[in-house]
């Protein structure tokens, strides 16, 4: 484990203008408005492992998304990654929304080649993309069909073939089940960890259900407005979750196999990211909140529990 | 019998298309007490909203109900007229939908539509309507209700729009409430605040609740009974409790296997092969047969139904019998 991970983010942010426009600022002298989107995000992705970001709406999960793909620069500090910035690939949540409709699966499928390998010849770019849907479970002849004569779970294969079409290493997947049916998602989870078993893929899996990232990470980020708030391999996460709001969300999560009847639901909402609350963001909501948490902003650090949790009550 | 709020007997809603009838529910039988939550779970296109549709008389034409019968605390409303119908919705049955924004209006305030829907079904003066709702937002846990009545739906949070849905639908103090896919839009610490004030407002006024939803854990947490629906069928009716612990019908036993667990450790989650059929190939006799497992010749010839046993499978049943 001395090697350096595939992908570092330090201190990493993203901040959106969302302020009114020109004319109405200077009329109704209003000041410019930013959103911090990613406020300070800090983490390591080893090769070949799973890092999930888990978190409500608007917590930032999705910024990071774009930002570790490269599809938007971030405004304050870097993201590292070490390897071929031409084998990262994205799966994104809406199997209808990231399908061109006017296009064949074939056609689909080999747009990372022929933009990344113009070199490969026509029947090879055929043999390959034949290969790729046989490797996700579809058959060669579903190529010379449109992308409106398969269901959500198959669509959602074609759009993971295409992502394979590239040879990846790494790959960024937002959401990729939450469109589905649980049936098809069970088999699309099962592909997905079949293909990092078989290609050895690095996966940055981004998801608000926490059952799923259970079955699917190695470590657990949980993220509220724009910060991670608890890191910790999954198996520490779930026996022994430190960050009141870890506890919270894992409180309130209906459990199909130990159903509670009478579940405590968490109390509050998720402030607005444009105004978030002073220093701790989750003290509205935290029964544990002090004078210190409303004052200071905590973070992680080595000293505390090896940087897993940023919180002054724990 | 007399607590029955809503039965529903046999009911089949068809769709004819130019390529022939499409059956979206087909002998579907359930019935509701007061004051239990029925969840009637499935997957996409398995025909639980058009179960709820049908029963609010809400389906888009072409769609009909083909047969059955729908009853209320006793009457038929089933072939009411679409004016006799517009009295009961509302005023007899709520409805709750998956998204609170296309459920309000944007232009009005939240306040102008509560008392809209009240006047319509109450005999009560313009501030008494708005006194009750008042009443209503304080019940479903707003807070400061005094001043949020005033405000426009976009000024709400979505747990709070939900909040607000759930209000309108208890304006007119109905026996039976249709949520459908209420919490699917909300994040998971509101989701538990939505079924938790369901559960609450079931118990304290006795109302009838059908929640229709395709989250196992949200029914296993809130419901008091289950129907499982496949391909416009009945598989599997009963006590949630029962039903979560030992599946019986090999459908809702495959559904249960493919959730990801929050306990135990699995390296591969249990696959149902194939995908559920499209209602124009529905294959004979029981619609799961060409993806089941325990498959016998009977279940490609006659249809099984959920009377009796609670499961409509032919397997379970030889199995009961010997």
């Amino acid at each position: 484990m001395s090697q350096l991970p595939l992908l570092e983010a330090n201190a990493l942010q993203r901040q959106y203008d969302v302020s009114a426009p020109w004319l109405n600022r200077v009329l109704e002298r209003r000041p410019r408005q930013f959103l911090n989107a990613v406020a300070g995000v800090d983490f390591q992705l080893e090769k070949g492992q799973t890092l999930a970001l888990v978190g409500e709406s608007g917590c930032g999960k999705s910024t990071i998304a774009k930002l570790a793909t490269g599809l938007q620069k971030p405004t304050g500090g870097e993201i590292v990654y070490r390897g071929d910035w031409n084998r990262v690939q994205m799966i994104f949540q809406d199997p209808f929304a990231s399908l061109n409709p006017r296009w064949r699966v074939s056609s689909i499928i080999s747009e990372p080649l022929r933009t990344l390998k113009p070199g490969l010849s026509r029947p090879d770019v055929a043999r390959r993309v034949g290969e790729l849907l046989e490797t996700v479970g579809l058959s060669v002849a579903d190529g010379s069909k449109y992308p409106h004569e398969f269901s959500g779970g198959q669509r959602q294969r074609i759009s993971i073939a295409r992502a394979l079409a590239g040879e990846p290493e790494f790959l960024v997947c937002d959401e990729p089940t939450s469109a589905l049916d649980v049936s098809v998602q069970a088999q699309i989870l099962n592909l997905m960890k079949r293909l990092q078993f078989e290609f050895g893929l690095t996966y940055l899996f981004i998801s608000h259900d926490l059952s799923v990232v259970r079955h699917m990470a190695d470590t657990i980020a949980v993220m509220y407005l724009g910060k991670i708030v608890e890191i910790a391999p999954k198996q520490d996460l779930f026996d022994n979750p430190m960050h009141p709001y870890t506890r919270m969300l894992l409180d309130t999560i209906p459990d199909l196999q130990n159903p509670v009847r009478d579940r405590a639901a968490m109390t509050g909402e998720i402030p607005s990211p444009i105004d978030p609350p002073t220093g701790c963001s989750f003290h509205p909501r935290c029964p544990l909140a002090s004078e210190h948490c409303l004052k200071e902003t905590p973070v992680r650090s080595q000293e505390k529990f090896a940087g897993r949790v940023a919180c002054f009550a724990v | 019998m007399s607590d029955k709020v809503l039965e529903v007997e046999e009911l089949r809603v068809e769709f004819p298309t130019r390529h022939g009838v499409l059956t979206a529910v087909d002998g579907v039988s359930l019935s509701i007490d007061r004051g239990e939550i029925l969840g009637v779970v499935g997957e996409s296109g398995a025909g639980k909203s058009m179960t709820g549709m049908a029963i609010l008389g809400l389906l888009e034409p072409p769609g009909r109900i083909a047969a059955g019968r729908i009853s209320l605390s006793g009457e038929r409303i089933d072939q009411l007229t679409e004016n006799e119908l517009r009295q009961y919705r509302g005023r007899r049955i709520g409805a709750i939908f998956q998204d609170p924004l296309t459920s309000l209006n944007p232009l009005f305030t939240v306040g102008k539509q509560l008392v809209e829907t009240i006047r319509q079904h109450l005999p009560l003066s313009a501030s008494d309507a708005r006194r009750r709702a008042i009443e209503l937002l304080t019940e479903v846990g707003i807070p400061a209700p005094e001043a949020r009545v005033d405000h426009y739906p976009h000024q709400f949070s979505g747990g709070m729009r939900q909040r607000v849905v759930i209000a309108l639908a208890l304006c007119a103090e109905p026996e039976l409430i249709i949520a459908d896919e209420p919490t699917t839009a909300l994040d998971v610490s509101i989701q538990a605040q939505i079924t938790g004030l369901l559960k609450r407002l079931c118990k304290e006024r006795g109302m009838a609740v059908m929640l229709v939803t395709h989250d196992m854990g949200v029914i296993a947490e809130t419901a008091d009974r289950v129907a499982v629906m496949y391909a416009g069928r009945l598989t599997e009716v009963g006590n949630v409790q029962a039903m979560v612990r030992a599946p019986r019908h090999p459908y809702t036993v495959g559904l249960m296997g493919a959730i990801p667990s929050l306990t135990g450790d699995v390296q591969e989650l249990s696959q149902i092969p194939g995908n559920m059929p499209r209602l124009n190939a529905i294959p004979a006799g029981c619609a799961f047969n060409p993806r089941c497992a325990r498959r016998i010749d009977k279940c490609t010839v006659d249809i099984p139904t959920v009377s009796g046993s609670g499961v409509a499978c032919w397997a379970v049943e030889d199995e009961v019998r010997t």
